[in-house]
Order: C-alpha cells, then sequence, then structure tokens
C-alpha cells in the first residue's frame, strides 16, 4: 500500500478498512439491490452503438462490457455495528484495435451519446499509440457465441437476506467470541455481485451473473501483563457462493489434528469465532519454535496462499514475458524452462490444475471478459511445467491458437488483461487422511490459515507465517507452537512434497484482492488443495525483543 | 469537467445543503481527471484517462447516520441524495461513536496544486514513455514503467457553518530498466506536485544505470550487515511505523505502541538523531491542510529525538479519552544529515547498498517485524567503494530496530508523498538469499 493512500484512510480514524476503489461505487438503499437494472434486449442495443461506432471508425476489433457491480458490506465490532454499506457502479468499457495497437475508454453515460464517445476516445488512443506500438496485435480466433448467459449456481441470493439477520449473525459471532475470552472482535460480511454484460465484433453478447461471499473476523487476545497480544483470523474461505455458504452444515465440517474445526463448503462463524478466541489465548503461552529444518503438513487454508503466490503468479504469461516487470515482477519459469519438455517444478506428485469452471469457487465464470468459453487445464503434470495462463492476444507466443479464457477486468473503467484463474493441487489419489500424515511425521509441524507472506519478484524465494501452528513430534501433536516461518525456493519446495491427502480433505482458500497492473486492479481467486506434506523445510524463529 | 473552483463548489453545496431537514448534515463534493501510460518490453501497453466526480451526503439524527453519493449535480439530483440519506439515517442503528460535525475552522491555504501538472497531454506522456524507451533501447536494456499525473478538488462543508476547500496536482513515475541478458535490474520512483520538477531522462538514467552495475551479481552470505538504504528502501519499513502511531490500538493494548496499561508516549523508542514529523504546509511534499472530519491539520512531532511525542486520535477517541485531539498525519518527514549518498558509501568499510525492499509484509505487530527482500540493485560496498553487484536478500527486521541501530543520516529525499533520508544502519538482519534478478 502506498502511504498517501494509508494517511488517508487513517484520517478516517482508527481501524478504518482500506478497500480497493473497485470494491466501492455509488452508495444506495439496500432495495436498490434488488432494482434488475438495465434489460438485455437495452444492453444489446447500446453494446452494438459502441461496436458499429468502432467499425466505423476503423478499428479492427472492439469489444463492449456493460458492468452493474452491486456490493454490500456489514462491519461490526465486540457488540456494535460500525457500518453497513450498500453500493453501485454502473457503466461501460469499450476497447478496441485500430492500426495494430490497443485502445480502452469507459463512461458511466450508458446512452447513445455518451458511449459514442467513449468509443471514440477510444480509437483515438489507439492511434495516438500506435507510432511507438513495435508489432501489431494478434488475437487467437474465438468461436461466435450469439446470445448466451451464465449465473453463479446460488441457493441464497443475499440481496434477498435482510440486513438484519446479516448483523445479528456476526453480533452472535463477535459475543462468541467475546464470551470465550477475547479482548476483541472485528467482524465483516462482504458479499458482491457481478451484473456484466459482454458483447465482442466477433458476435458474442453474452450475459453474467456473478455472485461471491466473503465472512471473516479477527479476534484478539491480550495479556497487559505480560505486554503481550495475539490475535487469531477467522478460517472461513471467500467463496463462489450465495449467502447458503453461512449455513454452518455439519457435513461441510472437517476434523484436523488436536480436534481443530476446519470448514469446506459451508461456515459455522459462531463456532469459528468460539474457537478464535481460545485459540487466540492459548497463542499468548505457545511455545516459542527452535528453529531448524521440519516436515512440514499444510492445510488447505494455509497452502492456498502458497500455491497461489509459487505458481499461480509465477505461470502468468504476461508476468514471464516482461509486461508486468515495473509492478509484480516477472517470473523464474521462462520460456526456454516450459519448452524444453522436462522442467520439474515439483515432485512427482504434484499435479497443478488451472480451471475457469470448478463449482464454488472465486474464479468461476461462463465466459471470461473477451467473451471467450472458460475451461479447465493442466499447469504442472506429474511435476513437470506443461503450460501457462494466457488469453486471446498472447496465447500465439507460446504456439497456442486457443486463448485459456482467463481475462478479467475488476470493472467497467478498467481494461481487461490477463488474471490468475483458480488454480488447484490435485488431491492425492491412495486414501490417505491428515491424521494418517501426522501418524507418520517424526519431527513437524502443522500449519492451519493463512498468515504474513512475501515472495520476491521473480518467486524463487519466499517466506510464509500462518494462523494456527502445532508442533508433531513422533507422530502426535505434542502442542501449540508460535513464532513460527518457513523459508523456501518455490521449485525446491514442491519437489520436496512427498505425500498429499486425499479428496476427503480438500477445500479452497481464496482471495478478494489479488493485485496486478498499473493502474492496479484486483481479482478474486481461489486455490484448492488437500493437506500436503513437505519435507525438511527450514523454519525461522519469528520472536524479537524490542 | 470535474473540477469545480471554490466558489462553484460552495455554492453548489449550500444548494444541496438547502434541502436538509435532518439534525445535521456534512457534505463532501470532490472530482479529479487523471492520464496514464504504461509501457513493457520497450513499447507502450496501455494508456488511459479518467474523470470522477461524487458528492457525498451524511446526514443525521441525533446519534443515528446514513450516507449516500451521487454524480449528476441538477437540482432533482440534489434533493435526491440529501432526501436518500436521511431515509437510510431514519433505519441505522445509532452509531455509539457518532461525534457531530465540526463548526467553522480557520485553515492555512495548501500548496499542493500545480497548474503546469494539470495541463499535461496525452503527447507529453507519450514523450516521457519515449524519452525513457529510447534511452534504454540505446543501452541494451529494456524498459518498463507507468505514469499517472492527477489533479483533483476536494471540498467538505456542513450544517454547523464549516467550509473548507482544497486543490492538488500529482505526477507519479516509475521505471524498472532488465538488461537484455536478463542479469540486471534497476528501478526509480519519482513523485512531485509540480511536473517541471520531473526530468523523465534523469530518471531513466539512474534505472538504466543500476540495470548496467547490477549484472551478473555475486552470492554473499545471508547475515548481518550494515546496510546503506537508499530513500525508496527506507520508506518501505517506515510505513510500518507510520501505521503504528494511532493511540486508539495503543491504549486497547493492541500496538507496538502499547505499553502494560498504557502506552509508550512520551518514551524514547529508537537512536536520539531519529525526529519525524508531519507538515502540510511543507513546499516540498505539501498536502491538504484539513481531513476529511474537517481538522485543520497542522505541523505535528511524532519522534522527536528518538522519543515518542504524540500519538493520533480521531474526534471520537480524543472525546472518549479527554484528550487532545491530534489528526493523523498527511505525509511523514524524517529529518536527514548532510551526507550525500557517495559520502555514506565512502565512510563504509563494508556493507550493502539496498535500492528498494519489496513485498513488504507484517510478521509479527507486536514487535513491527516485517519480511520482504531487496531488489533492482544491491551492491556490495568495501573500503568506500562500490565493488560488485550481490544477489537479492530476503530481510526480516523491525524498524524500531533498525532505528536503534542507525548509523549515520544523509540527505532527505522525497518518496512517495514523504520526505526520507538515506541512512546507514549496523546490522541489518538478512535471513537468506534470493536468486530474483
Amino acid at each position: 500500500m502506498q502511504r498517501r493512500e494509508f494517511v488517508q484512510l487513517a484520517g478516517l480514524g482508527a481501524g478504518a478498512l482500506i478497500l480497493p476503489m473497485s470494491m466501492m461505487g455509488n452508495e444506495i438503499p439496500v432495495e436498490a439491490l434488488l432494482d434488475p437494472g438495465m434489460d438485455v434486449a437495452m444492453k444489446k442495443k447500446l453494446a452494438d452503438v459502441a461496436l458499429n461506432t468502432a467499425k466505423s471508425l476503423g478499428a479492427s476489433y472492439a469489444d463492449a462490457r456493460i458492468g452493474r457491480y452491486l456490493n454490500q458490506y456489514v462491519f461490526t465490532r465486540e457488540d456494535k455495528v460500525q457500518n453497513t454499506v450498500n453500493t453501485e457502479s454502473f457503466g461501460i468499457g469499450i476497447r478496441v484495435i485500430a492500426d495494430g495497437t490497443w485502445g480502452f475508454a469507459s463512461t458511466n453515460e450508458v446512452n447513445e451519446e455518451g458511449i459514442k464517445k467513449a468509443t471514440q476516445q477510444a480509437v483515438a488512443i489507439a492511434r495516438a499509440n500506435s507510432s511507438i506500438q513495435k508489432e501489431p496485435v494478434v488475437l487467437a480466433p474465438v468461436k461466435s457465441h450469439g446470445e448466451v448467459s451464465w449465473k453463479t449456481p446460488i441457493k441464497k441470493d443475499f440481496k434477498e437476506v435482510p440486513v438484519s439477520e446479516k448483523v445479528d449473525l456476526l453480533l452472535s459471532a463477535n459475543a462468541a467470541a467475546m464470551d470465550n475470552g477475547a479482548n476483541f472482535v472485528n467482524s465483516a460480511l462482504f458479499m458482491v455481485n457481478e451484473q456484466k454484460y459482454f458483447a465482442s465484433t466477433e458476435g458474442s453478447y453474452i450475459d453474467q451473473d456473478v455472485h461471491r461471499i466473503w465472512p471473516t473476523f479477527g479476534v484478539t487476545a491480550i495479556d497487559r501483563e505480560a505486554g503481550k497480544f495475539k490475535s487469531r483470523d477467522a478460517l472461513s474461505a471467500p467463496m463462489g457462493m450465495g449467502y447458503e455458504y453461512m449455513d454452518g452444515l455439519a457435513s461441510e465440517k472437517v476434523e484436523g489434528p488436536n480436534g481443530l474445526i476446519l470448514y469446506r463448503n459451508s461456515y459455522d462463524m459462531i463456532e469459528d469465532a468460539k474457537n478464535a478466541a481460545l485459540q487466540a489465548k492459548e497463542k499468548l503461552t505457545a511455545k516459542s519454535v527452535d528453529p531448524g529444518k521440519y516436515d512440514l503438513a499444510l492445510e488447505p487454508n494455509h497452502l492456498g496462499l502458497t500455491i497461489h503466490e509459487s505458481v499461480g503468479h509465477p505461470l502468468e504469461l504476461d508476468r514471464v514475458l516482461g509486461y508486468e516487470a515495473n509492478y509484480a515482477g516477472t517470473s523464474f519459469a521462462t520460456l526456454d524452462k516450459w519448452k524444453s519438455g522436462d522442467f520439474k517444478y515439483g515432485s512427482d506428485i504434484v499435479n497443478l490444475v488451472a480451471d475457469k469452471t470448478q463449482p464454488h469457487s472465486l474464479g468461476a465464470v461462463g465466459y471470461d471478459d473477451e467473451g471467450v468459453k472458460t475451461k479447465k487445464w493442466d499447469l504442472v503434470r506429474n511435476g513437470v511445467l506443461t503450460n501457462y495462463q494466457a488469453i486471446r492476444d498472447q496465447v500465439h507466443i507460446i504456439d497456442q491458437n486457443e486463448s485459456h479464457g482467463c481475462c478479467y477486468s475488476e470493472s467497467w473503467n478498467d481494461v481487461q488483461f490477463q488474471r490468475m484463474p483458480n488454480v488447484s493441487l490435485e488431491p492425492g489419489k491412495e486414501k490417505y487422511s491428515i491424521h494418517d500424515m501426522v501418524k507418520d511425521i517424526e519431527k513437524g509441524i502443522y500449519i492451519a490459515g493463512r498468515g504474513s507472506y512475501s515472495i520476491d519478484q521473480q518467486r524463487y524465494n519466499f517466506q510464509f507465517g500462518g494462523t494456527l501452528f502445532y508442533e508433531i513430534k513422533d507422530g502426535e501433536i505434542a502442542g501449540m507452537l508460535d513464532d513460527v516461518a518457513y523459508q523456501s525456493n518455490t521449485q525446491e519446495f514442491w519437489n520436496s512434497c512427498t505425500k498429499i491427502c486425499d479428496k476427503d480433505d480438500y477445500r479452497m482458500f481464496g482471495s478478494f484482492f489479488d493485485g496486478k497492473g498499473q493502474p492496479p486492479q484486483v481479482s478474486a481467486v481461489s486455490h484448492g488443495c488437500s493437506t500436503a506434506r513437505f519435507d525438511d523445510v527450514n523454519v525461522i524463529n519469528t520472536g524479537r525483543t524490542v | 469537467m470535474a473540477i469545480y473552483t471554490r466558489e462553484e463548489a460552495r455554492q453548489l453545496m449550500e444548494k444541496a445543503l438547502a434541502f436538509s431537514k435532518a439534525d445535521n448534515c456534512v457534505i463532501n463534493l470532490s472530482g479529479s481527471e487523471s492520464g496514464n501510460i504504461r509501457y513493457a518490453r520497450n513499447t507502450v501497453s496501455t494508456s488511459g484517462h479518467r474523470s470522477n466526480q461524487s458528492m457525498v451526503v451524511e446526514s443525521s439524527f441525533g446519534k443515528k447516520s446514513g450516507t449516500a453519493t451521487i454524480d449528476e449535480f441538477d437540482d432533482a439530483s440534489l434533493e435526491k441524495v440529501v432526501r436518500r440519506s436521511e431515509e437510510l439515517a431514519q433505519l441505522s442503528p445509532e452509531n455509539p461513536e457518532f461525534m457531530e460535525p465540526l463548526g467553522p475552522q480557520q485553515y492555512d491555504e495548501s500548496k499542493s496544486y500545480v497548474e503546469a501538472t494539470a495541463n499535461i497531454s496525452p503527447e507529453d506522456r507519450a514523450k516521457v514513455a519515449g524519452t525513457s524507451i529510447e534511452a534504454a533501447a540505446a543501452k541494451d536494456v529494456t524498459a518498463a514503467g507507468f505514469l499517472n499525473d492527477s489533479e483533483g478538488f476536494s471540498a467538505l462543508m456542513n450544517s454547523k457553518g464549516l467550509f473548507a476547500y482544497s486543490q492538488n496536482t500529482n505526477i507519479d513515475f516509475t521505471v524498472t530498466m532488465r538488461s537484455n541478458d536478463g542479469t540486471g535490474s534497476g528501478w526509480v520512483s519519482r513523485d512531485f506536485n509540480d511536473v517541471n520538477k520531473f526530468d523523465a531522462a534523469e530518471a531513466s538514467k539512474v534505472a538504466i544505470d543500476k540495470a548496467v552495475m547490477s549484472r551478473n551479481a555475486r552470492a554473499i552470505e545471508p547475515g548481518k550487515y550494515t546496510v546503506i538504504l537508499e530513500p525508496a528502501a527506507a520508506d518501505g519499513l517506515l510505513s510500518g511505523l507510520g501505521r503504528a502511531v494511532s493511540a486508539r490500538t495503543a491504549d486497547e493494548g493492541r500496538s507496538f505502541m502499547s505499553k502494560g496499561d498504557g502506552t509508550k508516549l512520551g518514551e524514547k523508542v529508537v537512536d536520539e538523531r531519529v525526529t519525524i514529523y508531519s507538515d502540510p504546509l511543507d513546499p516540498r511534499v505539501p498536502t491538504a491542510t484539513w481531513n476529511s472530519e474537517g481538522t485543520p491539520l497542522k505541523k505535528t512531532m511524532w519522534i522527536e529525538d528518538g522519543v515518542v511525542k504524540n500519538l493520533a486520535y480521531s474526534r471520537f477517541w480524543a472525546d472518549k479519552k479527554g484528550a487532545e485531539l491530534v489528526p493523523f498525519p498527511s505525509n511523514f518527514i524524517m529529518e536527514g544529515g548532510n551526507a550525500t549518498r557517495d559520502e555514506l558509501i565512502k565512510s563504509t568499510k563494508r556493507g550493502i547498498l539496498v535500492t528498494r525492499l519489496w513485498y513488504i509484509r507484517s510478521v509479527d505487530p507486536q514487535t513491527l517485524l516485517y519480511t520482504g527482500l531487496t531488489r533492482d540493485g544491491t551492491f556490495y560496498i568495501e573500503d568506500g567503494e562500490i565493488k560488485y553487484p550481490v544477489k537479492n536478500f530476503r530481510f526480516n527486521e523491525s524498524p524500531i530496530i533498525m532505528l536503534n541501530n542507525l548509523e549515520e543520516l544523509g540527505e532527505q529525499v522525497r518518496i512517495d508523498g514523504s520526505l526520507i533520508p538515506y541512512m546507514k544502519i549496523r546490522d541489518f538482519t538478512f535471513t537468506s538469499l534470493s536468486d530474483a534478478v
């Protein structure tokens, strides 16, 4: 985060939540969330205005995205509601190719006049930039889909659930934490509905209705005498689901080591908040880790972030090619390694797949933001690097003729570009539970939940913390640890993967805020896996005295 | 046009306020125009222009408040946004932390607007990209950069008679230069309110020179080293300290600034040569002179001679604690010394020069421990000279430990809206090596 942003937000008062601009919009009354918005026939008519204007100005390609982004957020702390927010953002983004160069413009004047003006701007920008463009844009062919639609398969639309019910749930979770010894608790519910209409000169008109939800909290326990504070965050995951994620179904709970309760596709927030308070207090007196080499058992809600940073990002083709060099960085997974056909990314049991169709995932859509039908493909098979993530104007560089369908823009007023699909580790094929895994480890650490994370700009060296750490000694849990972080190198780490639990342990981690690009855009993405074992990983102690 | 003058803003806000029937009404009006260009692989990749304007109305009845936003300003829209905020306020639960709006205040005149920056054209942006790309190509280097310029205004009016207005302009430029053999990388960042202070050729040269100099880096053992942190590198870690000034989290016992039942206010926490303050009127890093609550912003000392002088209070927290209101800082100025970067290198027997730190994340909020990596130009110094480039390191370090291990401060440089000096630090903790270039 830039300090200037921080200063601005801090001015709102301590504890002000930091949200990217795309997560905001104009505030609206809650009933307005249920307004169906512009009908599809009108969207088609207006999108055609953009496409026809672009063509008449000599553009060789154009697409138009009419987007209505609805957000609802609820924030509470202890026994207080801090804020409930309902926002809407509505407008159109137009992208063209003229003189072999991309141009983009957007407007919130979604009418014939506004759209014509924005399209002219997009074409003018393309022409202005063509003078310093080295190679013309090459687009992979795409099927014309005609008029189609897609919707996240939700059971309960958050827009139809009263705000009071959501507030009650958060306050009950807070009370459960406070009753069990927490000193402070902040909780929040983020709910998002992207209503996206896409049309292009390739002949597709695609209407999509995308839903996402993220319940979360942070519980803090304080020992004033010892001058210590510890926090334990929620073990929920943001999901591509409706409000049914909040049902807390017993059938979706997974029992981890030491009685830890973990959640699959349904979340029990009150139960997790209670456990969080007990575990935050336990952390205050947990043993500080002895640094050294350990075998790590990494739980899905933790390992998902490691997959994100060490597999998801390095295999983005635009990073590999240098387009992100000035911001997110480049990649160690260079084209020569991929072309060799035998680059060992991981051990033989490591299979990593990209998937834009996985149910309940944040990245699931029917079509990407340039009208390509989504799919699933291999990135690493039997440990060997097999492919990247690429979109229409990139796949020709890796001698392929079909886009992978992972183009995305965070809003109507940002240009779409290649974004990470869900990238997941396939579960082990043999029956093997987390309890079996603990029994097989002599000297190890079980890590659950996300913590501190940092990786270099080419994705070699990383360091991860976690939410909860348990020492494993001679096949048994020996108690809670603190001050744990592990450091490794991507290729070394994935090649040290010796066991993966079976599909019964499979769960998804997710993030609403994967950042990339300049100006930066966020994107929501999930990473699924079962608990996996990594041998002889370097663990450091992060405790300090100041 | 999204930019209103003081009088245009005042008239529009008065018109909206006249529709209010609430106990209190606060109106924020803001607008901005910004343009950008992005390039990579020595060619332009994207460019764009953004125009935003919005009016945010917060109405309140007792401790119940509601907010509504609008981006159209005809009379009907103004009335609609005020009514909507009133309806939302009536439906809201009481906010125990609600504060009545402030009455009229005296503000200093802000110096953060420069006309020349507001007049930047798409051609100017393309020229910056072109200058940078040409210079790179001439040295067998590839440029990836981003330029963003903006002009904006912000105004605040409330039913207690308060009115505040300010304008600002900004230009932000970064470029990463990578040698075409893939073994060297350099970077530079420049930001100003006044575009006339920006020289694309000079900035690009700094990054190109670093890319060329950093080729074929050698691996040296991680461990504790004396480091010379360039201001961009120090800035990344000092932001962590900036975030720790909240009085509320300190009072609540969950901050580095907490101590027993109290706080570290008045305690020496870092070397006595460290003085950090904020000042919205400093001509090198000017900002608005009021914040979103309408509180006037003045020069405020945060750490003086190593001692914590102030913690920041929101109006609510100041009221609850019976403390003096101390608004959060709008910039960050750390006093420096006279030494240039070269002089700091000359006086170093053995050390590492660090261009920047990257992917900085909190590891332990209790001790302000952060991790991250060096990037885009890391060099080994021996006997007062840069000897050779070294591979990047991962660090685990706290700005508190770092500022206690201070050897020497150098000249200040503007970075990311703040003024940060070059600094020489002993025993900076590098914990592992990275192969990343």
